[in-house]
This record gives C-alpha cells, structure tokens and sequence, in this order.
C-alpha cells in the first residue's frame, strides 16, 4: 500500500508493539501530540500512557532510562528529534549503550533504538540539517542504519527493534512526506547490514545512503552510462560482501554522500573497496559528496549543498572520460 | 568467566542477603570493604594492577547499609568509586580483586577493570565510569519496573561530583515526572575529584536539591551503618509503595585521594583526623560490642579473620590466567534477534 515515510515508521512500531508487549515509546511530544514528524500517530491511543510517553527536553535523561530500561527488560524505541540534539547526550549512546554488552562480558543486552531525523533540504538551517552519521561511525556494540525511503523505513525499523543491540536509526527529514509502496508484514523486513541492489548495470557501481538513494537513481536514469545503485542501508555493520562483488563486476565505484567530504562515510567504504577490489578495478573509487561547509540556510544554497543528480552524472562522466577523479564543484572556494 | 554458573550465583545472593539477615555480617562486610581495598593499594604499589583506581575506604558503611536494605532483584547503579558497593552487594571479593587485576577470575572476565563491575544474580549494572551517567540508567530501570508490574527498586548512588552535571538534574527530574520507584544516594565525601565542594557547589547540602524536583529527601550519617540503613529502608519502601524517588544524602568521608596518583594533599590539616575518629567500622564494632552482637569474639578477631579470608581472595586472585583474547572478542555484539 501506499504510504509517506513517517506513516511507514509508525506502522513498523505500532506492529512490534503489537507482538511485543515490552515495547516502548519515547521521547519529546511523541505520545500527545503523536510526534513533531508525526511517526507515532495512534500509538498513544492504541497502547496507552504506560508504553508511550512523553519525556522532558531532557536527551541524557530519557535516553539514559532508556539504556536502563533496556539492560532490564524492556524494548525501548526512543526518539531524538533532531539528530542534533543526539550532542548533548552522546555518552549515554556510545559510551553506555554501546558498551554494557561488553562492560558485562555479555550478560547484559542493550536491545533499544534511537530514532533520529537527519539530513538537509527542509530549510532549517545548519543546526537542524546535519546527517551526522559520521559521529557513531567505528563504534564497536552500536549498529547504524539509515532509512532512504517508506519501504526501507519499515523494514529497518522493525529489525532495530527485534536487534539486542543499541541501533541507532537515521531518518532523512526531507523524506518523511514522501509516498512509497509498503507491504507491512514480517516478509518486509530487512536485515541489518544487508545492502540492496535497486538497479542493476555494468559500466559503474553507484552506492548511496539515505536521501543520496533517490539522487543516485535519477542520475542513473538520466545518464548515458549504466549504473548498479545500491542503497546500502546500514553503515554499522555495512553490507561488505555485496558493494565489493559490484566493484569487481562494473570496475568502477562511485559514492554518493550527503555528509561533508572529510571524515564521510563513505572514506570507509572507499577505503575498504581500494584495498580489497585493487586488483579489479579499472578507475580510482570517487567520492561524491557534499562541502566542507556547514549547512547553508537559503534555499538555492542548500540545494546546492546536497549533490544533486546533475553532478552525479558529470562526476561520474568524468570519470568514465579520464580514468582519473574528477575535481568537485567547490574546488575554486576550498 | 566467573559468575556463570548456579553455585557461583548462589554465593553471590547468599552473601547479599546476609547483610539483611544479621549485623555482624555488616560488620564483616565492612572490614572485608575495606581490607580489599587496602590490598588494591598494595597490589597497585606492586606494580601488578594497570590505570587506575579509585577506592572508597571511609564510606563502607553507605555500601553495606545499601546491600542490606535491598533486593538482589532490585537494580542498582553505583560510580567507577565501586568496590565497597559491589562486594557489599555480594560479588565476592576473588572476584572484584581478579577484575581490577584484569584476570579471568575478574567479575567481567578482566575485559572490565576496577570501573567496571558487575553482576546481573544481584542487580549491579556494570559500574559507571562516566560521571552521572549511571543517574539516568537507573531511572530507566525504575521505569521498567513500573511498566512491568514489578515491585522491584532501582537505586542510583553516587557521589557529589555527580550532582553537578547534567544527567543528574534530568535523572532526577524524569523520575520525579514520571513518579518511578527510584532512591538517589549521593555520599557526600566533601570533594569531587581534587576540588572541595564549596568550591564546585553552589549548595553544599545536596539534599536540598530534592527541593528542584518536587520529591522526598533525607539527610544521614555516612559513618552510621544502622541510621544510613534506616534512611535507605524508608525511601526503598517508599518507592515499593508507589510513592516515588527520594534523595538522600549519606554525610561521609574518603580517607583516600581521588585515584590512586592522588595524595590528597588539598585536604585541611586535621580533616582526615577528625573523620577517622568516626570510623564506620570502629563506630559500628562499639555498638555490637555493647550489645552483646558480636557472638563473644572482640573486634581483632574479626579482623583476623576477615584478614585471612582477603588473603585467600587476593591470592586466587593473583593466580588466575589474564583474561582471554576470545572473550575479548566474544561481547561486542548481542547475538541478533529478540
């Protein structure tokens, strides 16, 4: 059926809730006013007070419970509002969350979820646009995943909830409205840390997460070369097996990123493919991602922000004309 | 690992609920606190234990009141400052000695060290090393009994370091909104880290911070097991009862530094004096001594053999294998699924 993105979260909770009485929901105005991306619509109603609640402004407070919550019990699926404000109570995910499995060599599970929102394009200025990925990258006991439409939302949502780790779950702003074909039911799914070829092709493979997942494929729709898009899905653990068997079969890997150009997820990837695929690729790995700049507010500026299917297809023109990496767009500022 | 198996378990809730059950296993408890910790500063001094350490020798009887008050089903989330705690919770002291030594004895199989101890068969969250962090934990914990019908109490103690950063504030404040079976003990041991309170607080009573929060608040005797046991009794069956969290505040003194590269020498001339003539363990000994509880034994003999006993621990302890690389790689992750 069709439905938006955040319509497609709050099925995904409202099904686990349903299976699973220890679920749990919450976070800032998640119950009454059933979310500020309205992804938890009727669970108040259907659920009730005990199992969604709305917390304080308060991050390290609620996600603190919820890290406590979790170790003794129960399931909880907390929401940050802004992936931002995720700063202010980093601790309580990296340095506890993450780490009580260890800290009690395995007698303690952390099996709880932080939903965020994430990403540019809503206009809300550099502190509320950021995707911020990149700052739960390397962390070993934390999984990360990132959703890239409706369908993937649900999917990844109900495998965060059923995870026994902490997962955090990044959810693109911009993509909360738009309408996607959902099939609710246990055979939709998806692993985490499994990618998913959305269209095969031969002469490149185009990997791209969260919103870059449309980017990638309006690029490859439009160009004159024939793109394998991946959406890859998760970033902790990522799907290694499926990006370097594409790598080797186009001989070419082209990463699109909505994050700044340093330090950006897809260094990982690139990394990981440059060493293990040397041998099979015919061209450097390019990465095609935004600016080193923090997120400008003006809507022409943040259009230009995010790349745009347009600079994929001439990145990756680029590429396919030289063999060599292409200077991005801001090389005359930067 | 060690705390895997049903007997091991059961020395672990037998040693917990001895504390409930008769005050000369508090009094033992508090000299085993304290001869254990004594031995980490020797084992440390024998260059035989990495890092760090931080021990609580002073405050044993806030550990000890807080094992006898509660359940081993209760939850209860303590500071890296945790020895006292854990032992007084029942971990056994081979095995908190074993994990500050990073040995396979160790309560977390030495992948945790003196921060982290731990043990689901009493309710001890692996110990916090973040300050605050753990205030917030153990308010999730009280939700959690809440949600589930439980009558279960989650107890976060910490020391007044903790109650100025913000996980404090917001622990205190969700479970006073949400009204969760929570009890907040702050022993105040007058410096957090290296900095005297008054220079850091801007109240030095925390007890006066429950006030903020709307909820129930006492103030106590650190140095008097049975007082600092009667308070926590009061706010554990407070919270048992649907009434809500309670702050207390446990008035103590650490004759230590801050970790082990400290010295203390901030502390005023006579400080450490004066507090040391209000001995947790002498103080209680007196009382039992009067009272005819000490089974006819004088105070040396106990301490004889709480002696021996530590030295049997210490050199299990010793002699166990570090902690193994497989292990080191077997708790990353959760195994998948729910």
């Amino acid at each position: 059926m069709r439905m938006r993105m955040n319509q497609a979260i709050t099925r995904a909770i409202a099904d686990e809730m349903e299976l699973d009485s220890r679920v749990v929901v919450f976070g800032e105005d998640v119950a009454v006013a059933e979310g500020p991306f309205k992804t938890s619509e009727g669970l108040l109603a259907t659920f009730g007070p005990d199992r969604v609640r709305d917390t304080p402004i308060s991050e390290t407070g609620f996600l603190g419970a919820a890290v406590g919550a979790a170790m003794t019990g129960l399931r909880p699926v907390t929401e940050i509002m802004f992936i931002e404000f995720l700063g202010v109570a980093f601790d309580q995910v990296v340095t506890e969350a993450a780490l009580m499995h260890y800290l009690s060599a395995g007698r303690f599970n952390v099996p709880m979820v932080v939903r965020a929102s994430a990403g540019s394009g809503l206009g809300f200025g550099c502190q509320h646009s950021q995707s911020l990925e990149r700052w739960m990258l390397g962390t070993p006991g934390l999984k990360l995943a990132v959703a890239s439409g409706a369908r993937t939302a649900y999917g990844l949502t109900r495998a965060a909830i059923r995870d026994n780790n902490p997962v955090v779950l990044l959810e693109p702003r911009a993509l909360y409205g738009e309408r996607e074909d959902v099939e609710p039911g246990e055979a939709s799914i998806i692993e985490l840390g499994t990618a998913e070829i959305l269209r095969d092709g031969t002469d490149v493979t185009v990997v791209a997460l969260g919103q870059t997942v449309q980017v990638a494929l309006a690029a490859e729709a439009s160009a004159s070369w024939s793109g394998e898009v991946i959406d890859l899905r998760s970033l902790m653990p990522w799907d290694k097996e499926a990006i370097v068997a594409s790598a080797k079969r186009t001989g070419r890997l082209v990463i699109v990123e909505e994050n700044q150009f340093t330090g950006g997820w897809g260094t990982e990837i690139a990394s990981y493919v440059s060493s293990t695929a040397f041998g099979d690729l015919k061209a450097p790995v390019v990465r095609v991602t935004a600016p080193d700049v923090p997120v400008p507010f003006g809507q022409e500026l943040e259009k230009r922000f995010l790349p745009s299917p347009e600079y994929v297809v001439q990145q990756v023109d680029a590429l396919l004309a030289t063999n060599s990496a292409p200077a991005p767009w801001w090389k005359e500022f930067a | 690992m060690s705390v895997t198996n049903a007997t091991e378990e059961n020395v672990v809730v037998r040693r917990r609920l001895e504390l409930a059950a008769s005050p000369l296993a508090r009094l033992q408890r508090m000299i085993e606190i304290r001869f254990v910790e004594d031995r980490i500063q020797d084992l440390f001094a024998q260059g035989l234990i990495p890092g760090t350490t931080h021990t609580s020798q002073g405050q044993e009887a806030v550990a000890v009141a807080l094992g006898a008050a509660t359940r081993p089903t209760d939850i209860v989330c303590c500071t890296y400052r945790g020895h006292g705690v854990a032992l007084a919770l029942g971990i056994k002291p081979e095995s908190v000695l074993g994990e500050v030594l990073g040995r396979q004895i160790g309560c977390m199989g030495g992948l945790g060290g003196s921060m982290h101890l731990s043990d689901p068969a009493i309710g001890l969250l692996p110990t916090f090393a973040i300050v605050g962090a753990g205030v917030p934990v153990a308010v999730g914990a009280a939700l959690q009994f809440a949600i589930l019908k439980s009558d279960g109490v989650a107890v976060s103690v910490f020391g007044d370091g903790s109650t100025n950063i913000g996980g404090f504030h917001e622990g205190l404040n969700l479970a006073a909104v949400w009204n969760l079976p929570t009890v907040f003990i702050c022993e105040n041991n007058l410096y957090g880290e290296y900095s005297p309170i008054a220079t850091t607080t801007a109240v030095t009573d925390i007890a006066l911070r429950a006030t903020s929060y709307g909820m129930a608040a006492d103030t106590v005797d650190g140095q008097d097991v049975d007082a600092v046991y009667e308070s926590i009794r009061q706010a554990v069956d407070r919270a048992r009862g649907g009434g809500g969290p309670t702050l207390i505040e446990a008035k103590t003194y650490r004759y230590v530094g801050h970790s082990r590269s400290d010295k203390a020498p901030y502390r005023p001339e006579g400080e450490l004096d004066a507090w040391m003539k209000r001995d947790p363990i002498d103080l209680y000994a007196a009382k039992l001594a009067a009272s005819g509880e000490l089974d006819g034994r004088t105070l040396d003999e106990i301490r004889s053999e709480q002696s021996s006993f530590i030295d049997e621990a210490a050199a299990a302890a010793v002699s166990s294998p570090s902690g193994s690389v497989a292990q080191m790689f077997a708790h990353v992750l959760a195994p998948s699924g729910n």
